[in-house]
């Protein structure tokens, strides 16, 4: 405790407000923690889905840093100089995974037998939701569309997806793996790891935002995602970096 | 209009005609009880009649998931009434919508109610009438301007509902897709245009609907002074 709070003492004690997407949220809480107590700096975090904080920015929101979960947003900030130019980078890449709470689903053969024999089969929004739109590729990409289509019932984003399937109102869906997956294993039920060929990739893209490009402590937290030690928490929580 | 906003306004109107029709049946008999009724079980009865009213719709929307679903009570009796399971189907938006919008229309039947009195109730009695004759001869007609209000409140209610059916709805187009749900979806698209068309449309629907509300209340306040 001494320790800690002669370390925060020492450190210039700043702060840094972050807007993370909802899929991010979780890692991000243990990595503000981890940041916090190397630097004595304070997070504040904001959790939303990437397209209302992209336009919650647009229309003014105080975020200094903006954890998105596709590369589209980050970009388009920077296009539309809300966003420092040249500052987004890749913090990590997302996997898809098939999930139910019952056992038995683990290999593609077990998808496709799946979608004649359950009712419904959730999924993200494929308009807003990164994961949404990685599912329908995958979908379309095995050459099943036409005989999901008609069972498909979409949560608004991952969270609601997973909500979905944790309540057993789905018996299966497609969720982000960091949703099910603790220390190295899927947390309950069981769950197919949707190879990434077969859909675009899920990268993750941080900017800085105009707003935090004075503040040195929004620098150094981005400074700090692309660390080593940031890097092995990001991938302990079922991302690939 | 492009061909799935129209598919969007018809389920939309569609389920706030049904989820308004619904609440006329239920909550008309309950709004007179609670109007005539001497019971100390009142006010418990009339908080938790008011609980939507209150209840962030997030909260709502959680709970009735539970609910319906395949382990909840309400979910495993519809199941096994050959009914199957609510959430993500047009009957399960428009019971969850009719919960939710439940005291927008029970609230001013109420206080319509009470506002008759007993005297117009004790003439009509005796004078002959049977209690149903007092009911549709008497009550209906004196509590017009409330069932006007109720009727608007609950049909407006369920068009803007956006909690409840976003959290158990499934967004599934021609059956749960609905238009705050679609403005939701357009603005988290970034599709700026389309999201102001529909919601454009929406304010102004609101507006009219409330200005008629007004526009009979005070044609009845006028009436009662005459």
């Amino acid at each position: 405790m001494i320790t800690l709070l002669s370390a925060a003492g020492l450190a210039q004690a700043g702060e840094v407000k972050v807007a993370v997407a909802s899929n991010f949220y979780k890692p991000m809480l243990q990595l503000a923690k981890e940041f916090e107590q190397a630097t004595g700096n304070r997070v504040m975090l904001s959790a939303g889905s990437t397209g209302t904080l992209y336009a919650q920015i647009k229309n003014g929101a105080p975020f200094e840093v903006f954890l998105a979960a596709d590369q589209r947003r980050p970009k388009a900030l920077e296009n539309e100089k809300l966003a420092v130019n040249g500052s987004h980078f890749t913090y990590a890449q997302g996997q898809l995974a098939f999930w139910s709470k019952n056992g038995g689903y683990k290999t593609q053969q077990d998808f496709i037998d799946a979608i004649s024999q359950v009712a419904h089969i959730a999924i993200a929004n494929p308009k807003n939701a990164p994961y949404g739109a990685a599912t329908i590729d995958t979908i379309k990409k095995l050459d099943m569309y036409e005989k999901a289509q008609p069972k498909i019932v979409e949560g608004h984003n991952i969270g609601q997806t997973y909500q979905y399937i944790s309540s057993e109102n789905v018996s299966c869906g497609f969720v982000a793996l960091s949703q099910v997956y603790q220390k190295g294993k899927i947390t309950e039920g069981s769950a197919w790891l949707v190879p990434s060929n077969l859909h675009r990739a899920l990268k993750q893209d941080a900017v800085l935002l105009n707003q935090g490009e004075s503040n040195d402590v929004a620098k150094s937290l981005l400074e700090f995602l692309q660390s080593e030690p940031a890097k092995r928490t990001i991938r302990s929580f079922g991302y690939k970096i | 209009m492009s061909e799935t906003s129209l598919t969007v306004v018809w389920v939309t109107l569609k389920l706030a005609s049904v989820v308004t029709i619904i609440l006329f049946l239920v909550a008309t008999p309950l709004a007179w009880w609670l109007s005539q009724t001497q019971s100390r079980y009142k006010p418990v009865i009339s908080a938790l009649f008011a609980v939507p009213l209150v209840l962030p719709p997030t909260v709502m929307g959680f709970y009735l998931l539970l609910l319906l679903g395949p382990n909840g009570p309400i979910g495993q009796l519809s199941d096994i009434l050959g009914l199957g399971i609510l959430p993500f189907s047009f009957t399960g938006i428009a019971i969850a919508c009719a919960v939710h919008s439940f005291p927008f229309v029970i609230q001013p039947l109420q206080n319509a109610f009470e506002s008759i009195g007993k005297r117009p109730l004790e003439v009509a009695a005796t004078l002959g009438a049977s209690p149903l004759d007092c009911f549709w001869n008497v009550v209906i007609p004196l509590a017009r301007p409330g069932f006007i209000t109720a009727m608007v409140m609950g049909f407006c209610h369920a068009i803007g509902e956006f909690g409840v059916v976003l959290m158990i709805g499934g967004n599934i187009p021609g059956k749960t897709r609905v238009l705050s749900v679609q403005i939701y979806n357009h603005v988290e698209a970034m599709e700026y245009a389309q999201a102001h068309w529909l919601a454009g449309s929406m304010v102004i629907f609101s507006f009219l609907a409330l200005l008629i509300v007004y526009l009979v209340n005070q044609k009845a306040a006028k009436r009662s002074m005459a």
